[in-house]
This record gives structure tokens, sequence and C-alpha cells, in this order.
């Protein structure tokens, strides 16, 4: 490989502060022993987080926010493997159009998905709940799922299920006892990036969100007290490390789940 | 050599079989009988078809019109997974997150055998094909050799009526190769099953089957053992397909109820047996093999059958060398192959000499 020329690097660089600096301040304030986000810091401190412990609010949005990223990324993933297995193996009709339109909601403005959607929920006289919320953001994270299960749909090379039949299993046997178990960390990480997108997302939750807000409508509505503000950047830095994890995970399986399937590790996915 | 099976009965039975994908059509009225425990060739260049018709065996394809008959069972009902057959893919499809032992044992599943009979069948299979002892181990870390085998032993083990073989060979290098061709033709004879064998490589047709049908353009050209479709091609696309051949213009002088008299380019007049497909005066072509072929050493003495030639080039491969030469007016050549045996000089290009032919070696060829 060749060296990077220093102009290069020094690009690097200063994008990757850009990139993570405002992150980076996540757990400064968070353990900094003030109530006011500034510089000099003041001293340490695990009070912010004692305090997250102490909040009966917040635990009611992190488990409404758990509760509706664990269906979200159930019901995606669940339509993602139908629609995978779909455009993977079956010619139909205007395949191309429909699967484009399907991954649509990818590049669509989630402020747009977010107020289209609450017109028509309330055009249809349905009350703003979890559930509501939970249509949203199977609405964006499915083409998420799509696109992460169609290439490891994609990589199942078509005479390992021929051989199967071949072999006198059913086409169901066949199902569960090549397809899925190859595809099986494609599952996985589809399901933590679901999950993972539907923790953090605020616009369409915000929108759709009944009484029982999600973690960060919750976040948001705390903004407004400066006195809590230390707290929300140890809630920030706890979120980001969950994240972080998270992400990592479904690369893991994804990069398995590649080499499982015996494709070069050419596609280097997501990271 | 292989073995007679003239005498068994027909196993598969093929008749007007045709294949449409769309306005492409891949097999075109093919009928053929394979018999019970012969070693069948289905050989031909890609895009012959040859690989549609044995997906149409396994029942991955299904025909356009025609039928196909196994053991006396019409299977155009019957999935690929109720059929009495078993398939060598290509790629081999050894299940990736699966042992050894599990991609035997795989259709064994269904037979709900006792765990010990269960382990000395799949024991048995990887005895066949010399895996005794790789059981445990993951299919990542075998070579392409080994994974071949770990196919064979998964489709044996199920004891098939008939073992199709999907270009088998094709991903192994030449030595390799070589090896398991004797070592397949073995096998089949150890087991007794049928196998039908696809390939587009004519040594590995030759080398293994009783019997190959070639294959052009969706339908079968000739159908015969190896040794008469080298001797007696059907045809030039089929004498050229298979090994070297060279051809002459020909002319037919003359036809009696017993000879054929006919003047060849470069090789002068001679007289053939009698056959059907040519009159007097039709224009065919004369095939003869390289090694059917002789150069007339100084010394040696010039018999009839021998015309005077040319060296224009040559190429020596240890054992043999082979040499363009070019008759008489140098309007035609063949190539020559010569064994290179003690006090056989190597000619020089440019050299003169004589080439002698027998005539029972040729072959008429229809324009």
């Amino acid at each position: 490989m060749k060296s990077a020329s220093p102009s290069l690097l020094t690009y690097a660089v200063i994008y990757l502060i850009f990139l993570y600096a405002p992150i980076l301040l996540l757990p400064i304030f968070a353990f900094n022993d003030s109530a006011i986000i500034a510089l000099p810091l003041s001293g340490f401190t695990f009070d912010w987080f004692y305090l997250l412990w102490e909040t009966e609010a917040l635990h009611q949005a992190l488990y409404n926010s758990l509760t509706i990223a664990i269906i979200t990324a159930v019901i995606s993933t669940i339509l993602g493997i139908f629609a995978a297995r779909a455009s993977a193996r079956y010619d139909f009709p205007a395949k191309r159009g429909i699967v484009g339109f399907i991954m649509v909601p990818l590049v669509l403005p989630e402020i747009i998905v977010g107020v289209a959607l609450l017109v028509v929920l309330v055009q249809l006289g349905l009350a703003l709940s979890s559930w509501t919320v939970i249509i949203g953001h199977v609405l964006i994270c499915t083409p998420f799922s799509i696109a992460i299960l169609a290439s490891a749909f994609r990589n199942l090379d078509i005479s390992l299920e021929e051989a199967s039949l071949d072999l006198g299993e059913s086409q169901v046997g066949t199902f569960f006892r090549v397809i899925l178990p190859l595809v099986t960390p494609g599952i996985i990480s589809s399901l933590l990036i679901a999950f993972t997108i539907s923790l953090d997302e605020f616009i369409i939750a915000f929108f759709l969100t009944g009484t029982d807000v999600t973690l960060p409508v919750y976040i948001w509505g705390q903004l407004r007290f400066p006195a809590r503000l230390p707290s929300v950047m140890a809630l920030g830095f706890l979120m980001v490390i969950l994240s972080l994890m998270l992400l990592l995970t479904a690369e893991y399986f994804r990069r398995r789940a590649n080499r499982l399937s015996g494709a070069a590790d050419t596609d280097k996915g997501l990271f | 050599m292989p073995s007679d099976t003239t005498s068994r009965d027909t196993l598969i039975s093929i008749r007007n079989v045709e294949k449409h994908f769309g306005k492409v059509t891949a097999l075109n009225g093919v009928s053929v009988d394979i018999r019970e425990g012969e070693f069948f060739s289905l050989l031909g260049p890609s895009g012959c078809g040859k690989t549609t018709l044995l997906r149409m065996i396994s029942g991955f394809e299904m025909p356009s019109a025609g039928d196909i008959h196994i053991g006396g069972e019409d299977m155009s009902e019957v999935p690929p997974n109720l059929r009495p057959t078993n398939m060598v893919f290509q790629s081999y499809a050894i299940f990736p997150h699966l042992t050894v032992a599990e991609n035997v044992g795989y259709g064994l599943k269904k037979q709900r055998l006792a765990k010990a009979e269960l382990a000395a069948r799949v024991d048995e299979a990887l005895a066949l094909v010399d895996l005794d002892g790789y059981g445990t181990r993951e299919p990542h870390a075998l070579s392409g050799g080994q994974r071949q085998r770990v196919a064979l032993a998964r489709a044996l083990i199920m004891k098939p009526k008939v073992l199709l073989l999907d270009e088998p060979l094709s991903a192994l290098d030449k030595k390799l190769r070589e090896a398991m061709q004797s070592e397949l033709r073995h096998l089949q004879r150890t087991v007794g099953i049928t196998f039908v064998l696809v390939t587009h490589d004519q040594e590995e047709a030759l080398t293994m089957s009783d019997r190959i049908a070639v294959m052009f353009d969706g339908r079968i050209s000739q159908l015969d053992t190896p040794e008469g479709i080298y001797k007696k091609p059907a045809d030039q696309r089929v004498a050229s397909f298979i090994g070297v051949m060279n051809f002459l213009p020909a002319q037919v002088t003359s036809a009696s109820d017993r000879t054929l008299g006919i003047d060849v380019a470069a090789l002068g007049k001679l007289s053939c047996p009698q056959d059907d497909r040519f009159a007097k005066g039709d224009k065919l072509k004369v095939g003869i093999r390289p090694e059917m072929l002789t150069i007339v050493y100084d010394g040696e003495k010039a018999e009839k059958n021998s015309v005077p030639a040319k060296v224009a080039d040559i190429a020596y491969y240890g054992d043999m060398t082979y040499y363009d030469v070019v008759f008489g007016d140098g309007s035609h050549s063949a190539s020559v192959s010569m064994r290179n045996t003690a006090g056989r000089p190597i000619l020089p290009i440019g050299a003169m000499t004589r080439i002698r032919w027998g005539p029972e070696s040729i072959v008429l060829l229809e324009d």
C-alpha cells in the first residue's frame, strides 16, 4: 500500500475531529462536577449517572424505546427476509420497480415520513401510541433490513439448495436445514441495525408518539432545563456506547455471513 | 477398458425432449436410452444443452416437450427430492455450516436411522472415497479434491439408481484430474451404479465412458462407444471436437454396389467400401487422424499409399513429435504425429519426405 500524502493525512485528521469531537464532549461533561457545560472542568463525579438512575420518567421512556425497538427490529427483519429472498431468487413482473419503491424510505426525509404518517393515522382515527411509532419505525428500518439480508441471500449459492433437494429434503426442510443457518448471521445483523435505528430515531417518534415518549423524545424535552443538561450528557454517553456495541456486533455477524456463504470479503459493507 | 454393457436393460429413457428458455432452444428433440450400470457421458461444447439434459434427469428442469422415464417410471410429476437420482454438483455444493460427516449423512436424516447406524453408513461412504477419518473436519479446511470426494460420498450414500456428475473434474488441476478420472471409473465399477457424466473435456469422456453422446446445438450428433466415436465420427464437427482430425477435400469418382472410388486432394485416388451417403460426383471430406499418417524415413521402402510432402513446422512433446506437413503442390497440409522411438531422427523444418497412410484409417465425412 502506498503511504498517504501529508495533505491527505491532514484532511483525514481534520475530518475525524469534526466528526467525533462533539461526541467526545459527551463523556467529558458527563463526568464533570458542574451543572454548567463550560470549560474549564471543575472536577470528577458520577452524580449525573446517579441522577439518571433515580429519574422515573426516564426509566419509562427507556422502557418504551426498548419495547418499540425490539418489536420494530423483529417486524422489519421478517419483512426483510421475505423481500430479500424474493429479490434474490425469484423473477416477477416489475421486480425492479417494486424493490426500488421499498427502498425509497431510505432516502426520504424522516420529517416527511413523520408528517405524512401522522396525517394518515389521524384520518384513520388511530390514537397515537407506541404502536404508531412502531409503524413509522418499521417503515424506515425495513429498507435497511432488506439491504443487509439481500446480500446474505444473494451470497447463498443456489446449488446448496439444489443439493439439499437432490438429497431428498423437502422445500421446507431445505429452508430450515440449509438456508436459515446460512443467513442467520445476516438476520442477527439486521435485527441489531433495525434495533439501533429505532432506538436512536427522534423525528418520527416525536410526531407519532402519544403520551408514552421514547428516549430521544424525552431527552429533547429535558433540553429545556439547563440544570439537567449534564445528566442528558451522561445519558447520551451511555447511548453512544450502546449503539457502538450494537453496530460492531451487527458488523461482526454480517462478515461472518459472508464468510460462511463462501463469498470473497471484497464487500466491506457499511463500515 | 469400458465394460460391455450392451446387453443391459434401459434405466433412463429420454424421448423427444425439448427445452426452450424464452426464445432460446436449449434442447431440440433429444432421444436416448441410458442403460443400467453403464458409465454414460454427455459431451459437447458449452451451450450445447448437455447440462440442461442432466438437470432434467435430476428434476431441476422440466422438459418443454417430451418425457423422461427412470426405471420405467414417468418422471414428469416427480420433484428432485423424490427421484432415484443424486448429483455431484460442479461447485460440489458442500454445506459450509456442516462438518464432513454431517454433509455426507445429510440425505439419511429422513430415514431416521439409529445414531450408530448412521455413523457406520457415513464411515462406510467416507471409506469408499478414501476419506477415512475426515468426518469431523470443516469443509473450508478441505482441498478441492477432498471436497469433491465429500460430494461423491454424500451422493453415493443415498444408493441412487443414477449418479449424475456435472463437470465434476473441471475445477481440479491436471494431475489431480487424471488421477480422479481413473478413480471415478473404478468407483463406478465398484458400486455398479449408473453414472451420467456431463463434460466438455473429450479426453475425460473417452477415458471414462462406456458410451458417449456427443451434443451440438441441443441435439445428439453421435451416440457410440469411445472407440466408435474416435474412429468413426459421424460428421465433421464431431471429428474435430474429439481429438485432432485432418480434413482433405475429395470427390466420388465412381460408385458401385460394393465400392466407392474417390479422388482425394493430395493423396490421390483410392477405393473405399460402399457408403449410402454418397453418390457419384458428390463432394465430401476425408478425415484422417495424425497418428494414422506416418513419415517414411530414408531407407524404408516407400510403399503404395504414400505421397511426397515437406515439413512446414514441428512441435516436440518428448514422447511424440507433431509435424505440420505440406503436400505436393502446397495447397493442402496435414498434421502428423510420430512416436519418438529409437532410430527415428526428428526431421528439420523444410525437410522433404514421404507420408504414408492406411486406407482403412480414412473416414468419409459429408461436406
